[in-house]
C-alpha cells in the first residue's frame, strides 16, 4: 500500500498542472466561441473565476502529491500529540 | 450513576438542539437564494437575457460558496482564539442581517445594475458567515459528545443542511401557493428572505443561554489556547498534510455528491426537463423528507464500523449511478415525443401579444395546455417574433414548459432523487465526526473548517454553475454537466481509499 501511495503521489503532482492547462485551454476555446457569437453568451468572467479558484487548489494537489511521494502518509498520526 | 448519565444526555440534547437550530436557520438563509435562482435572475438582470441571466444568478449564488473558505479562516481563527460560542453567535447575526437585506433590494427595473451588485455584496457576507458557522457548531457538539457516540451526536448537526434546504423549499412553495404565481414573481419572492430575521432572533436568544465548550474551556484555563491558529494549522507540515488529506480524500467528493443530489437534481428537473416550478420542488421535498433520518443512521453506524468506507461507498455509488439516473429524468419527461402517440386532449389556445423591450418588434405567444393518456400535462408555447421592419420574415420557436408528471413516473423520479439524497446522507452523516477527530482542540475550528468549506463551498457549490455552463456548450448533451461531479467524486474516492485510515483518533480532548 505504501508503494501505491508513493506512486499515486507522482500522479497527483502531475495532475495539478494538467488540470490548470486543461482549464486554460477550455477557457480560451469557449470564450473565443462566445466572442464570435452573441455578446450575451460571453463567459469571460465565469471562466476567470473558475481558473482563479482552481489554481491554488491545484497547487494544493501538487503539495499533497509531493507529501505522498515523500512517504508522509505512510503512517497517519494516531493522536493529536503527533501533530 | 444512572442519574449522572441522564444529566449528561439531557445536557447534550440541549446542546444539539440549540446548535442545530441556529445552523438550520443559517442553511435556510443560504439556500433560499439558490432555490429562487430563476426568479432572482428575472428580477436582477435585463428581461431579455434568457439563459445568461440564469448563469449570472448562479454565478452570484456560487460567489457565496466561493467565499466560504475565507469565512472559515476568519471565524475559525476567532473560534480557536476566543471560543466557539461567541464566534457562532456572530456568524448568526451576520447571516440573518444580510439575508433580510437581500429581501429589501429593489429590482433591476428600479435601480439598474446596482441591484445585482448589492445582492453580490450581501451574498458574499452570507458566504463568510456560513464559513464560520458550520465548523463552530460541529466542533461544539463533538466536544460535548462522549467517545463512541460522536458520529451519532454530530449527525444531528449534519441533518441541518438538508433540513435548511427543506425549510427553504417549503416556505417558498407555501408563499407561492398563498400569493399566486404572478404576485410571487413580482414581490412575493422577498418574503422568504424577510422571514429570516424572525428565525434568527429566536436562535440568537437560545444560543445566548448556552455555555462554552467544556474542552475549549479547559484548554483556556490551562493557558494552552493557540496564539496563532492559522500559522499552526497551515504552516506546520504535520497538520497541513492532514488538512490536504481531509480536502482531497473526503470533503471534495462529499461536496459534489451533496450538491448534485440536493441542488443539481432540482435545477435539472426544472430547467432541462422543464418540470413545473412546484412539481420539481415537491419531488425534492419528498425525497429529503424520506432520506433525512439516514443522516443519523449512517452517523451512528460510523461509530461502530468507522467513517471511511461509509463515505467512500456514497461517492462510488454516485460515480456509477448519476448518468443512468439523469438519463431516466430526460426520458421520463420527453413530452414532445410522448405527444406524437399519446396525446389525449389540447386546450383552447391563449394568445398574448407583447412588445420586445427597446424595439418596435412584437412577440406573439400562443400557449396550449396538452394532456397525455398517461396523465402527464405540459404547456406548449409557440412564440413568434414579428419584426417592425418588413424586410425580414417572422421567426417562430416552440417552447415546452410546466410539465407535470403522471403517477408512476412521479414516484420513480422521487425514488431516484431520494436515492441521490441517500448518497448524501452516506457521505455527509459521518463527516463532522471524521473531521473533528482529525485535528487537535487548539486549532480544530480553523483546521476542519477550511477543508470542509473548500470541499463544499468551492467543489460542491460550483456544481450547478459549472454543470449548467458545461451543458450550454455547443455540441454538449444535457448530461455533459454531470462529468464534473462524477470526475471529482471518482478522484476523491481513489485518494480516500488509498490514503485515509478507517480508524480515527477518538480522543478529541487533546
Amino acid at each position: 500500500m505504501n508503494a501505491l501511495k508513493k506512486f499515486l503521489g507522482i500522479i497527483w503532482m502531475l495532475l495539478g498542472p494538467i488540470i490548470i492547462i486543461f482549464l486554460f485551454m477550455q477557457a480560451s476555446e469557449k470564450i473565443g466561441l462566445a466572442a464570435e457569437g452573441i455578446a450575451r453568451t460571453n463567459t469571460t468572467l465565469q471562466w476567470s473565476i473558475i481558473i482563479l479558484i482552481f489554481i491554488p487548489i491545484c497547487a494544493g494537489l501538487v503539495i499533497f502529491g509531493y507529501y505522498g511521494w515523500k512517504g508522509e502518509y505512510e503512517k497517519l498520526p494516531g493522536s493529536s500529540a503527533e501533530i | 450513576m444512572q442519574s449522572t448519565d441522564k444529566n449528561v444526555t439531557q445536557s447534550i440534547t440541549q446542546v444539539i438542539a440549540a446548535s442545530s437550530l441556529g445552523t438550520l436557520i443559517e442553511w435556510y438563509d443560504f439556500y433560499i437564494f439558490g432555490s429562487l435562482a430563476v426568479i432572482i435572475g428575472q428580477q436582477l438582470f435585463p428581461s431579455d437575457a434568457g439563459a445568461s441571466a440564469l448563469i449570472n444568478t448562479l454565478a452570484i449564488f456560487a460567489a457565496g460558496f466561493i467565499v466560504r473558505p475565507f469565512g472559515a479562516l476568519v471565524f475559525g481563527r476567532l473560534g480557536d482564539l476566543i471560543g466557539r460560542k461567541y464566534t457562532f453567535l456572530l456568524t448568526l447575526v451576520l447571516m440573518g442581517g444580510s439575508t433580510f437585506l437581500i429581501g429589501l433590494i429593489p429590482s433591476y427595473s428600479s435601480i439598474g445594475y446596482a441591484a445585482p451588485i448589492l445582492v453580490l455584496i450581501l451574498r458574499l457576507v452570507q458566504g463568510l458567515a456560513l464559513g464560520g458557522e458550520y465548523g463552530g457548531a460541529a466542533t461544539y457538539v463533538a466536544e460535548h459528545a462522549p467517545v463512541g457516540k460522536r458520529g451519532f451526536f454530530t449527525s444531528w448537526i449534519q441533518t441541518t443542511a438538508t433540513l435548511g434546504l427543506f425549510l427553504s423549499l417549503g416556505v417558498i412553495v407555501l408563499t407561492k401557493n398563498m400569493l399566486g404565481a404572478e404576485a410571487f414573481a413580482d414581490w412575493g419572492w422577498r418574503i422568504p428572505f424577510l422571514v429570516s430575521i424572525l428565525l434568527v432572533g429566536v436562535s440568537i436568544y437560545i444560543r445566548m443561554k448556552m455555555h462554552e465548550s467544556p474542552v475549549f474551556t479547559k484548554l483556556k484555563a490551562e493557558g494552552k489556547v493557540s496564539t496563532n491558529p492559522l500559522k499552526e494549522s497551515f504552516q506546520k507540515k504535520a497538520n497541513f498534510k492532514m488538512v490536504l488529506l481531509a480536502l482531497f480524500g473526503a470533503t471534495m467528493g462529499q461536496g459534489v455528491v451533496w450538491y448534485t443530489g440536493q441542488f443539481y437534481a432540482q435545477s435539472f428537473l426544472e430547467n432541462t426537463c422543464k418540470l413545473d416550478f412546484n412539481e420539481s420542488r415537491y419531488v425534492l421535498l419528498w425525497a429529503i423528507l424520506f432520506a433525512t433520518p439516514f443522516f443519523v443512521v449512517f452517523g451512528s453506524w460510523s461509530d461502530k464500523v468507522g467513517r471511511k468506507w461509509i463515505m467512500l461507498t456514497g461517492m462510488l455509488l454516485g460515480v456509477i449511478c448519476y448518468r443512468p439516473i439523469y438519463q431516466y429524468f430526460i426520458d421520463a419527461t420527453n413530452v414532445k415525443e410522448f405527444a406524437k402517440t399519446e396525446l389525449k386532449s389540447t386546450s383552447d389556445p391563449v394568445v398574448e401579444r407583447t412588445l420586445v423591450k427597446d424595439t418596435k418588434d412584437s412577440l406573439i405567444t400562443t400557449t396550449t395546455l396538452k394532456t397525455l393518456n398517461n396523465g402527464m400535462t405540459f404547456k406548449e408555447a409557440k412564440i413568434v417574433t414579428i419584426p417592425d421592419a418588413v424586410t425580414t420574415f417572422p421567426e417562430e420557436q416552440t417552447v415546452i414548459k410546466d410539465v407535470t408528471l403522471s403517477g408512476s413516473s412521479y414516484i420513480i423520479i422521487i425514488a431516484l432523487v431520494f436515492f441521490q439524497v441517500l448518497l448524501v446522507t452516506m457521505v455527509y452523516g459521518p463527516i463532522a465526526a471524521f473531521l473533528v477527530e482529525l485535528f487537535p482542540t487548539k486549532i480544530r475550528y480553523t483546521s476542519m473548517s477550511l477543508p470542509y468549506h473548500i470541499g463544499n463551498g468551492v467543489f460542491g457549490g460550483l456544481v450547478p454553475f459549472i454543470a449548467t455552463l458545461v451543458a450550454s456548450f455547443s455540441g454538449s448533451t444535457p448530461l455533459s454537466g454531470l462529468w464534473y461531479p462524477i470526475g471529482i467524486a471518482a478522484l476523491s474516492f481513489v485518494i480516500g481509499a488509498v490514503y485515509i485510515d478507517n480508524k480515527g483518533d477518538e480522543n478529541v480532548a487533546d
